[in-house]
């Protein structure tokens, strides 16, 4: 039913995966994930809906493989079925015409944050969008975030490309020399907590999207609790899409790491898989 | 009067190490002698303890008789899982307690002879030619026992059946929420296939507000919904402490291991972890399950914190007397106030203050009154929170017209099963206050009726 009908590399271990998925492309918005598993024993994986088209009903996903499941779901190819495909899930982000908004993403983070940029900028919105990655080989989505921005700036850790450094410093300077009315930002806990400083000090309005572990991505075990604005809201039907100045970074950071020795232990196991199969 | 056949069980200190099923059944010789007690009364008072009115002295008698296909036909007929039934009915409340035997001594072990009964059953492989030959299209949204039993009899009287489920199997707490040691999974395969047979199409991965709506479902031709979702959203206790790591909601927690079989990670991949002491909070079969899950996954000590006394555990008795045998320790009396982490923000303590039960309240049970300064600490690394679990939101935010409760029950007329939209019904959990399989089961065998009727009237 699901089937793969186009897998494309975008960088050093993230792929792009064209998914048949009718209903859920008849459906998607941005701001919507999937949840995903890949085969009989496999886990529940959230994923962001990163793009979506109707008429081919078909919906895009952006894999980084960190992990066993991510790796699993990038080996496969055209012509492969995913087992499960459930969604769209979560609330779709509100679409307005707002005037200037700035669009921060880091890694990953710009698979989900394009949809809304493309939204946002058929709203009427002038987009202004950063977008970083560790080194130019992991830059994704480069290109059609070009196509919708005004301005694009980049940022790499090692300088290879764009700014040396985070995308947080390029946020400040592009806040210091606009009027800007809102600001997204996606991408890794600690780069969203950043920005939510940053743009804190400006006073101005910031969404971030976050990516707790779930389980059933339909509010039904709570293990994506996350606490905003003093309050325990479940991820997965009260977001993903959350204002950044509540939310309790620290406790999400934590939490994300509940499974880091079994995640090692699957990891371990990937790569022994690995290399029985180079053997056999 | 002889007693009652005793159920072969594994051993507790053999079970605590594994998942497969702790009572055994009945032998044929076993149910035999079972069904002899068995003083086929007139009047039949323990039918009125069954929800479905399973026919209870005729099957048993067919059973006497061995004739086992015929007492099959005869439980089936009001209960389309006698298998599942058979094992988590809360038989101790319902038939058996009204029971003539059980007024002097034991009462006839009606849930394990019905349990007997749906295993045969099962093992006939029996053809089923599906009737589904009225062209009217039916939705069912949800596959736990309301679902499913609804499903079935819409069949059974000829219409076309897709039941829509969120998750990617069909069982609702069937599946995800009962443990396999008290329900195993091939049985809820079985049952369910079983249904299958009869016309009904399962259809998995949809989530219906998000990925079909209503309207969709007019759209392609559905004439009538029952909606069944269930009660799957997990209540936490609001307490300080309770996002730390090793924190779970009971749902979840089972979920991971039943639905996701965490409990073969890494085969399977979806981790789980316990430490090596773990507290439940509540005492229904939810905590229940939970406590003796963790003890299946390696806990060495699992406490059970309740804020009642044994009398008012809301779990069925059979689970109660299991969790005991199994070596689950009971605090009662006692309720958690706070959960204290260590410095890397995972469970280590969890605080609790004694109580005393006052006046009965609104639920009709004594109150649970806090002893001041009685405050104590109790070393942990998990904490599963079972305190209960109310109708899931996320269809009735979507759904506007679907008319709720304020704690997102659905309202439905109670003769008809309608609710405030024309031609959507609902049943089971999701309209509030069964809680059980059979309930749930009796729920969907009446809505099914009123679907019919509303659909002949149409
Ligand atoms: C709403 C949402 C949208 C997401 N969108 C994308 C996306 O578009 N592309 C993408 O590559 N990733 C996305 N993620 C993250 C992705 O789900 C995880 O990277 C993936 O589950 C990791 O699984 P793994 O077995 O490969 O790695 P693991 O080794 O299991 O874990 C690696 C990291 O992923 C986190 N993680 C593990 N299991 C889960 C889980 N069940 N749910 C969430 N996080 C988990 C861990 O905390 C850890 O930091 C999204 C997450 C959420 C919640
Ligand atoms: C751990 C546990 C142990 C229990 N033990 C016992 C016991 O021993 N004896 C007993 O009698 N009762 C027991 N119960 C209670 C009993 O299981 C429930 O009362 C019963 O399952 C309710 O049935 P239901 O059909 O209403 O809903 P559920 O069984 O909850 O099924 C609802 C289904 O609907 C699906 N769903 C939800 N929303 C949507 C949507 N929008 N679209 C599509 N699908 C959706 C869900 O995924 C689920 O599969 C237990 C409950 C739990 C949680
Ligand atoms: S369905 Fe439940 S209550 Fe009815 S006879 Fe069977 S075990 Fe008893
Ligand atoms: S009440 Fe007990 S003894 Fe009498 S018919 Fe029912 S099961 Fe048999
Ligand atoms: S993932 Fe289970 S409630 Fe959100």
């Amino acid at each position: 039913m699901f089937e793969i009908i186009e897998k494309k590399a975008l960088a050093s271990e993230i792929v792009s995966l064209i998914v048949e998925a009718p209903l859920i492309a008849a459906k998607a918005e941005p701001g919507h994930f999937v949840v995903v598993r890949v085969s009989e024993t496999g886990e529940r994986i959230p994923l962001t809906i990163a793009d979506y088209n109707r008429d081919r009903e078909t919906i895009e996903l952006i894999i980084q493989a960190v992990g066993y499941s991510t790796i699993q779901l990038s080996k496969l190819e055209e012509g492969d079925q995913l087992l499960d495909v459930l969604g769209p899930l979560g609330e779709p982000v509100e679409i307005e015409k707002l005037g200037r908004v700035v669009c921060v993403a880091g890694g990953i983070g710009v698979a989900p944050i394009y949809p809304k940029a493309k939204e946002l900028k058929e709203a009427g919105n002038e987009i202004i969008s950063i977008i970083g990655a560790q080194t130019e080989e992991k830059l994704i989505m480069q290109d059609r975030m070009e196509s919708i921005s005004e301005e694009l700036y980049l940022a790499t850790d090692d300088g290879s490309i764009g700014h040396e450094g985070f995308v947080t410093e390029v946020l400040e300077s592009v806040l210091e020399e606009n009027e800007v009315d809102e600001v997204i930002a996606i991408g890794p806990v600690v780069m969203m907590k950043a920005a939510c400083e940053v743009t804190a000090d400006y006073g101005i309005d910031t969404v971030v999207s976050l990516n707790p572990i779930m389980v059933d991505g339909t509010g039904m075990c709570g293990g994506c609790r996350v606490t905003v604005g003093g309050e325990n809201r479940f991820a997965c039907v009260d977001g993903p899409a959350f204002d950044g100045h509540k939310v309790d970074f620290v406790e999400l950071m934590r939490r994300q790491d509940h499974y880091h020795p079994q995640e090692e232990k699957a990891m371990h196991r990937c790569k022994l898989e690995e290399e029985v199969g180079r053997d056999g | 009067m002889a007693n009652r056949q005793k159920m072969k069980k594994q051993q507790p200190e053999k079970r605590i190490n594994n998942f497969q099923e702790v009572a055994c059944g009945y032998t044929k010789e076993e149910a035999v002698k079972e069904a002899e007690r068995c003083l086929q009364c007139k009047d039949s008072p323990c039918v009125d303890g069954c929800p479905v009115e399973v026919p209870i002295p005729d099957f048993i008698e067919e059973i006497t008789n061995e004739n086992f296909d015929q007492a099959a036909e005869l439980v089936k007929e009001k209960n389309a899982l006698p298998a599942i039934c058979g094992r988590v009915c809360p038989q101790a409340e319902q038939c058996e307690a009204e029971c003539i035997l059980g007024k002097k001594g034991q009462p006839v072990a009606i849930g394990a002879l019905e349990r007997f009964v749906g295993d045969y059953e099962l093992k006939q492989d029996r053809e089923i030619e599906a009737k589904t030959d009225k062209d009217i299209k039916t939705a069912v949204v949800g596959s736990g026992p309301a679902g499913l039993t609804a499903a079935a009899d819409m069949a059974k009287l000829g219409y076309q059946v897709t039941v829509f489920e969120a998750l990617s199997d069909p069982g609702g707490v069937l599946r995800y929420g009962i443990p396999e040691f008290r329900l195993p999974k091939s049985i809820v395969d079985e049952e369910v296939q079983e249904i299958e047979n009869l016309g009904v199409e399962v259809r998995p991965n949809t989530l219906i507000g998000s990925t079909l709506t209503f309207d969709d479902l007019q759209e392609e031709g559905y004439e009538a919904v029952f909606v069944s979702t269930g009660a799957g959203l997990p209540y936490f206790l609001g307490i300080p402490g309770e996002n730390l790591n090793g924190v779970y909601s009971a749902n979840e927690f089972l979920t991971r291991v039943n639905l996701m079989n965490a409990y073969r990670f890494p085969e399977y991949q979806t981790p789980i972890e316990v430490g090596d002491h773990v507290a439940v909070v509540g005492a229904g079969n939810v905590a229940m399950d939970s406590a003796r899950t963790a003890l299946r996954l390696g806990a060495e000590e699992v406490s059970i914190v309740y804020r009642r006394s044994r009398n008012e555990m809301p779990a069925r008795e059979e689970e109660i007397e299991h969790a005991e045998e199994e070596g689950i320790d009971f605090k009662l009396l006692r309720n958690p106030v706070k959960i204290l982490g260590n410095e890397e923000d995972w469970v280590a303590e969890l605080e609790c203050v004694e109580m005393e039960l006052g006046e009965p309240d609104s639920s009709g049970r004594p109150r649970p009154i806090p002893i001041e300064d009685s405050n104590f600490t109790i070393p942990v690394e998990t904490v599963v929170i079972a305190i209960g679990q109310g109708p899931n939101p996320l269809l009735s935010k979507k759904e506007l017209n679907l008319e709720t409760t304020e704690w997102n029950s659905i309202v439905v007329d109670d003769d008809t099963y309608q609710t405030s939209i024309p031609g959507v019904f609902a049943g089971g959990d999701v309209i509030g206050g069964s809680a059980t399989v059979i309930a749930a089961m009796g729920d969907g065998r009446k809505a099914a009726r009123e679907i019919d009727k509303y659909l002949q009237q149409k």
